[in-house]
């Protein structure tokens, strides 16, 4: 039986800022349960970073929940205050930025960084810390371990300090991973071996994963479930065959005709035309409909519920509809196996 | 030299003393060349010292042992990097892994842009600035709204874009571009790919592009070395290196390329490529005119392809 790790339900927050609200994330609901791992992805500025970092409440003042509630592990932790989320953090909760040099202090040795977090979340001596660090270091895939741990983040290059983060983030054994674009910083041999070293972590500890990337290799390698976001809202979500193999919302099929790898070399790349709206004044309808050659005329003017395809597989978008005209979907994906 | 060459590199080290037990080398003899109107892609592991190769091109460190050359001037040589510092200012651009990240926060997207044109008082009249940035703008696919935001208030790719732009903003012959797309989504990426091939297609700019996504590099490079532990372990045209890898860390990072398609990509076997098994004396061994690779590997037998 699936067991809720975290829920989201009608999650909405914003942004006040001088020249108004910004509405980063609408509407959210989802549920990620226990040993499961949830990719999200979605264009530049939909709300990926927002919404998980409200549910760590590690956002500027300016933001508030505007609705909706954030429960995790069986818990509403909606209203907590900072007090109880530092208990929370890096504990139960842990993370891993889009910038490591966000989570690490320039000053301060990569190993003391590690086991000073570490000491913070785990009643164990500072030898003890010590030897789990460069335990996890070596993990991360760091040569010489016990080398790097006296040295400043500026002598480690790009990939290797993504890596120190994520070691960071694992030592303390936590119940649900936000990891924020944590391999795209790696080459593709790392990356790999993170990928497969995050699946065999959630295997042997059941561990939970909000998985955050826009490389779809990544995540057709590493989700059970994806969710696509776009300005601020789910727009697609299902099990990763159900989004890769048949993705319904014309959102989706324009990502996955701008893969590169997809496309011979020398040619076109396909991209999608226009820009992801401006959060400021969200239009009323289907934000994509400005960008979607498909789009009906009540595209502008409703927003588009989410439509059932199977129990796993849901999209919002009106070409679901009963009433609409079938569309014929172009070919995207072909399966390597056949 | 070759008149059409722009850029040449030649055993060029760069080791960085940490203190008297930790000498760091990071580039341990790289040696590559880029003509007019090539864009040649550099690869490899995280740390295998790809950044530190663009740095000491630029002359952000002096380099510990071999010359570069930029359009057939030593700039290695500290006395000619003088007599040319202008032409390399001007002509060598780079967009640094975290350029976008790195904008002055301060200053607003117009300001950024023509920064390098006023420092280096390239354009005097106004009217003509101007004009300039219009066109620049255009070109990266900004709209002139975004003149006069902070970078604080315009998304990572926009901010991405404004870098280019003002790279761009010196019409350089080289421009260096370290990991320019790998923080930003799919979508984008393509757009500032098309832009990359269409800036060279009509301005015939040159390109240094270090990047992680093989399928990026596929798809815009002539030319691709593979990095590995501050040395080249093999070089060819990328026609060459993808169809026919014959160094087994390139058949291994061509196998670990993810690819979006759920079912195989959770089937698929990796190469394994194990480090330790390399000799250290290897020499460049030449497969083709188009494909050398070095010899550090035991089980290699000398195939030539022509
Ligand atoms: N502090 C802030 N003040 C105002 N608006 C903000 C702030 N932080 C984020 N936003 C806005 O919220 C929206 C969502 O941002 P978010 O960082 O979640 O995007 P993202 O999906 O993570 O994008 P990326 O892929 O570029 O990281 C964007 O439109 C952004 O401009
Ligand atoms: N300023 C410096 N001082 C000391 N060591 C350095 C310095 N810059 C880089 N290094 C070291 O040199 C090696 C190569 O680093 P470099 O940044 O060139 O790697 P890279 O190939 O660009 O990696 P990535 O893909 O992760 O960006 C690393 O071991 C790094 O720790
Ligand atoms: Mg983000
Ligand atoms: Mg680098």
């Amino acid at each position: 039986m699936a067991e809720p790790m975290l829920q989201l339900k009608n999650l909405s927050v914003s942004f006040d800022t001088k020249n108004g609200e910004v509405e980063a994330v609408r509407d959210v609901s989802l549920t990620l349960n226990k040993g499961e791992i949830l990719a999200i992805v979605g264009e530049s500025g939909c709300g990926k970073t927002v919404m998980s970092q409200s549910v760590l409440k590690l956002l500027p003042k300016t933001s508030r929940i505007k609705q909706g509630r954030i429960i995790v592990d069986g818990e509403d932790i909606t209203d907590y205050k900072e007090k109880e989320m530092r208990k929370l953090r890096g504990g139960v909760l842990s993370m891993v930025f889009q910038d490591p040099m966000t989570t690490l202090n320039p000053t301060i040795p990569i190993g003391k960084q590690i086991t000073e977090s570490i000491m913070k979340h785990n009643k164990i001596s500072k030898e003890e810390a010590k030897k789990r660090g460069v335990e996890m270091l070596n993990l991360v895939g760091i040569n010489q371990p016990e080398e790097m741990f006296a040295l400043q983040p500026h002598f480690f290059s790009g990939g290797m300090r993504q890596r120190c983060v994520l070691a960071i983030a694992l030592a303390s054994n936590p119940k649900i991973l936000f990891a924020d674009e944590a391999t795209t910083a790696l080459d593709v041999t790392v990356q790999a071996k993170i990928l497969n070293l995050l699946l065999d972590i959630r295997d042997k500890t059941g561990i939970s994963i909000v998985f955050i990337s826009h490389d779809l290799g990544v995540v057709a390698k590493i989700a059970d479930r994806v969710a696509v976001m776009y300005a601020g809202k789910i727009v697609e979500i299902g099990t990763a065959a159900d989004v890769f193999y048949d993705p319904r919302h014309p959102y989706v099929w324009g990502l996955m005709a701008a893969l590169p790898s997809l496309t011979k070399a020398g040619a076109c790349l396909a991209t999608i035309p226009g820009m992801p709206p401006v959060m400021l004044n969200p239009p009323p309808g289907d934000a994509f409909a400005v960008r979607n050659k498909f789009a009906l005329a009540i595209d502008y003017a409703e927003m588009p519920p989410m439509y059932e395809i199977s129990p796993t597989h849901y999209a919002a978008t009106w070409l679901l509809d009963e009433k609409s005209p079938q569309i014929k979907r172009p070919i995207l994906l072909k399966r390597m196996d056949q | 030299m070759n008149a059409e060459m722009i850029l040449s590199v030649s055993q060029l080290h760069q080791h960085f003393q940490i203190n008297k037990d930790l000498t760091i080398k990071a580039v341990n003899g790289v040696s590559f060349n880029i003509r007019k109107g090539e864009v040649v892609g550099l690869v490899g592991e995280t740390g295998s010292g790809k950044s530190t190769v663009a740095r000491s091109i630029m002359g952000i460190y002096p380099a510990t042992q071999g010359e570069v050359y930029f359009k057939g001037n030593k700039i290695t040589d500290k006395k000619v990097y003088h007599q040319n510092k202008e032409d390399i200012h001007n002509n060598m651009q780079i967009i640094f892994q975290d350029s976008a990240a790195a904008l002055n926060p301060r200053m607003t997207v117009a300001e950024i842009i023509l920064e390098p044109i006023i420092v280096n008082k390239l354009m005097k009249d106004k009217n003509k600035i101007q004009q300039k940035l219009d066109s620049l703008l255009l070109e990266v696919g900004l709209d002139h709204t975004y003149k006069n935001k902070y970078p604080v208030e315009i998304s990572g790719g926009q901010r991405q874009r404004v870098a280019i732009a003002r790279c761009l903003s010196t019409s350089p012959d080289l421009i260096i571009a370290d990991e320019p797309i790998a923080s930003l989504d799919v979508s984008i990426q393509a757009q500032i790919i098309t832009l990359f091939q269409k800036l060279q297609r009509e301005h015939g700019f040159s390109f240094l592009l270090i990047a992680h996504d093989l399928s990026i590099i596929k798809f815009i490079c002539d030319k691709v070395a593979v990095m590995l532990n501050g040395r080249i372990m093999e070089i060819g045209t990328t026609k060459e290196i993808f169809s026919h890898p014959a160094h087994p860390y390139t058949q291994s990072l061509l196998s670990a390329v993810p690819v979006p398609d759920p079912i195989y990509e959770r089937s698929k076997v990796l190469i394994d490529y194990d480090v330790k098994s390399a000799n250290e004396e290897a020499e460049m061994v030449e497969l083709s005119p188009k494909h050398s690779v070095l010899n550090n590997f035991q089980s290699f037998v000398l195939q030539k392809s022509y």
